[in-house]
């Protein structure tokens, strides 16, 4: 006798269903093809609610972050190593040495697995560069519609000893300011890959983890006042926020502004100022000023850091806010950023 | 060559500076008709270091702070009607009208898509054959051709669910008007390049001989705007009132004679309601009446209620040159470009957020 076909559906999916969201056998599935494979290490597989890491006597640096960027890949890089090299950065910018992360994912219903897996496999070769350790997750999985394919959320922990000590209140007249690479690359290149546009360039994100330039400078520097990524808002709204914060004048150079030509081009022609313009894999360097050139040379023997450049000085520990010199001598203010410029860069 | 490079040169630009201090002998106001123009000379810090002889009016050439409330009224009530896209240019996003904006409106649910060309609409109506797709078409001479590219595809193609919300003005009239006011004193203008490259010479010399003022056709890099002053200068102290081209790279003397064809195939001239400056006669464009069904305002019968500028936001005496924007009472401190109370303090091209942007002085010591 012929027995009827069994009922019970297949398995084999290639695009996340509610199911990949629901805590059952699926997500188990998921967890264990996709995530397990591609982030393999001894914390994550404790396969426990979540990671327990070894003791630290340093203190530690803790920070979170979360990814929405559109498109999910654009040149240079995607939504995966951003969301590792951007938290391991914010870790870095306070100086510490990123040790773990944890990567939680909200996933629309409808997403190509292959998709993931791609991202997945950027993050596991982000985590590996940055040498850190991705030791916890979560998925969450929303219907069609209720977000957009993918959003990433990644929170870090990282360690440092006691004679770093980087923050507003350090900042003082006098301090040489560095940034570690060309300006507005990431936001420009988010920009061109939006349908809209259409306009073609040669230009990438410059989405990195800056382990090895922070590492090598503060090995040899450790009186750095401030480390920061300008990102969202670019480096004029950075500096307006160090500057506030540490209640002092920063004067930058034009002149010595280091900026991709595309960049400076396109934005010429979409009305944008690239000191506005966010950036993913560039750091800014506030220390005391004889440090500067050796600083500077640090910087500069890191593949990522050849651009870098001094481009301006800490003025006056009295006003507040950041000033541009101009070719012909005169100043102006150079202010926050006002309203959205690019909505879901990173 | 490059232009970004080669006309903020320090060196032609000190050339330049001086040789508008060697030829300035009497009091000259220039009125610099762009808010691009008003937006570089800001940028570049260009007014203090001109001669105290020389005088800068900032004129009224930003499509964003002319529109009036009406049309932003009515671009909100297209896009909360059920089944409508908007499609707007990002600048217009924050404008107030009607104590509204379209960003808040967006934020309440309403379907408004910021685009970088109008043609971009047209894929968006495309895509959305059962929805309503509106383009909020603002703009001067400059950008009228780009809707006519517009109307071009929608006629041919016939896209039956695309229109145009139109606020379009042409400058030489609204010029001519300004001049006219009492106690504004223009003794020369800067004329745009980009309006000149599609209007060319003509009207501008036709305005030259009407004012009796020397006009100089402008790029809006440092050096070109420098150059222009040097040339309005040099022909007022000659004693002429003609019009010179300061920007012969850009601009030939007939302009662009196919986009003003096909900008008067598809618009005709009409009076035009300036924000801060009411109404001008033969100062704007509006569809022709065989193009009258891609005009949004008959498809969706807008019957805007009008309401007057804040009394206390003074763009119309900013644009007559008969105060800076610092001497509005609300500059700086209930209108900033977070919380804009004028159109002039939103769009970037305004000539309140060039000066709350760039000549804002620092914080007093404390």
């Amino acid at each position: 006798m012929k027995l009827p076909d069994c009922p019970i559906p297949s398995q084999n999916h290639n695009r996340i269903v509610m199911a990949h969201g629901g805590g059952g056998r699926l997500t188990g599935q998921l967890i264990e093809r996709v995530f397990y494979r591609a982030f393999a290490n001894q914390w994550l597989e404790q396969a426990h609610d979540g990671a327990t890491l070894p003791p630290t006597t340093s203190r530690m640096a803790f920070t979170t972050d979360s990814f929405v960027v559109t498109p999910l890949f654009f040149p240079g890089g995607n939504i995966g190593d951003l969301a590792v090299n951007g938290t391991v950065n914010d870790l870095l910018c306070c100086g510490a040495k990123p040790l773990y992360l944890s990567a939680a994912f909200i996933l629309e219903e409808g997403l190509p697995i292959d998709t993931l897996q791609r991202v997945v496999q950027s993050m596991r070769e982000a985590a590996q560069k940055a040498g850190v350790a991705i030791v916890t997750g979560d998925t969450k999985v929303v219907e069609h519609g209720k977000c957009d394919q993918m959003y990433i959320n990644t929170t870090g922990i990282g360690v440092l000893p006691d004679y770093i000590e980087i923050g507003l209140h350090r900042v003082a007249k006098g301090d040489a300011v560095i940034v570690t690479g060309n300006i507005g690359n990431h936001g420009v290149t988010i920009l061109s890959t939006r349908d809209s546009l259409g306009f073609e360039s040669t230009l990438q994100s410059d989405t990195a983890a800056l382990t090895s330039i922070v590492a090598a400078l503060l090995a040899e520097i450790p009186d750095v006042h401030i480390l920061r990524d300008p990102t969202r808002g670019g480096l004029s709204s950075t500096l307006n926020e160090i500057a506030e914060g540490a209640h002092v004048t920063i004067t930058l150079d034009e002149a010595t502004l280091p900026i991709d030509t595309p960049v400076r081009t396109a934005c010429e022609l979409l009305g944008l100022d690239p000191l506005y313009v966010a950036n993913e894999g560039i750091m800014l360097i506030i220390l005391p000023d004889r440090y500067a050139r050796r600083a500077l040379q640090i910087v500069q023997n890191d593949p990522l850091g050849t651009n870098s450049r001094i481009i301006g000085h800490v003025t006056d520990d009295k006003r507040p806010g950041v000033v541009l010199k101009l070719p012909l001598g005169q100043t102006r203010i150079l202010d926050m950023l006002s309203g959205e410029q690019l909505p879901r860069i990173c | 060559m490059r232009y970004d490079q080669s006309f903020r040169d320090s060196r032609y630009l000190s050339t330049l500076l001086q040789a508008i201090r060697q030829k300035s002998r009497s009091p000259i106001r220039i009125m610099e008709v762009c808010g691009g123009q008003t937006h570089a000379l800001s940028q570049y810090r260009i007014e203090e270091l001109l001669p105290p002889t020389v005088q800068m009016i900032h004129g009224p050439g930003c499509p964003v702070c002319v529109t009036p409330e009406e049309t932003l009224s009515e671009a909100i009530a297209i896009a909360r009607t059920p089944g409508t896209i908007l499609c707007t240019f990002g600048d217009m996003m924050r404008v107030p009208g009607n104590n509204e904006t379209l960003q808040q409106i967006k934020a309440e649910g309403a379907d408004i898509r910021i685009v970088y060309s109008p043609l971009d609409s047209l894929h968006t109506a495309v895509e959305n054959r059962d929805k309503q797709v509106v383009f909020l078409a603002v703009g001067f001479e400059t950008t009228a051709p780009l809707y006519t590219l517009l109307l071009h595809e929608i006629t041919a193609r016939h896209i039956d669910n695309l229109s145009l919300l139109t606020s379009l003005f042409t400058i030489p009239a609204a010029i001519s008007f300004l001049a006219q006011e009492p106690d504004c004193g223009i003794d020369g203008l800067l004329a745009a390049g980009h309006v000149c490259s599609i209007s060319g010479l003509q009207e501008y010399e036709r305005l030259s001989e009407e004012l009796q003022i020397p006009i100089a056709v402008t790029g809006f890099e440092p050096a070109d705007l420098l150059f222009g002053i040097y040339r309005v200068i040099e022909e007022k102290e000659q004693g002429n009132c003609r019009v010179v081209n300061a920007y012969r790279r850009a601009v030939p003397h007939e302009g662009n004679p196919m986009a003003r064809q096909e900008t008067a195939r598809f618009f005709v001239p009409c009076e035009s309601n300036w924000r801060g400056l009411g109404i001008i006669p033969n100062s704007g464009l509006k569809l022709r009446p065989q193009y009258e069904q891609y005009d949004a305002r008959k498809r969706f019968a807008c019957n805007p209620k009008s309401q007057a500028q804040p009394s206390v936001c003074r763009v119309g005496d900013i644009m007559k040159g008969k105060i800076s924007p610092c001497e509005c009472p609300l500059f700086g401190n209930r209108c900033t470009p977070d919380n804009p109370l004028g159109a002039s303090m939103v769009s970037s091209e305004g000539a309140c957020a060039a000066f709350f942007r760039y000549r804002t002085p620092l914080k007093s010591p404390i």
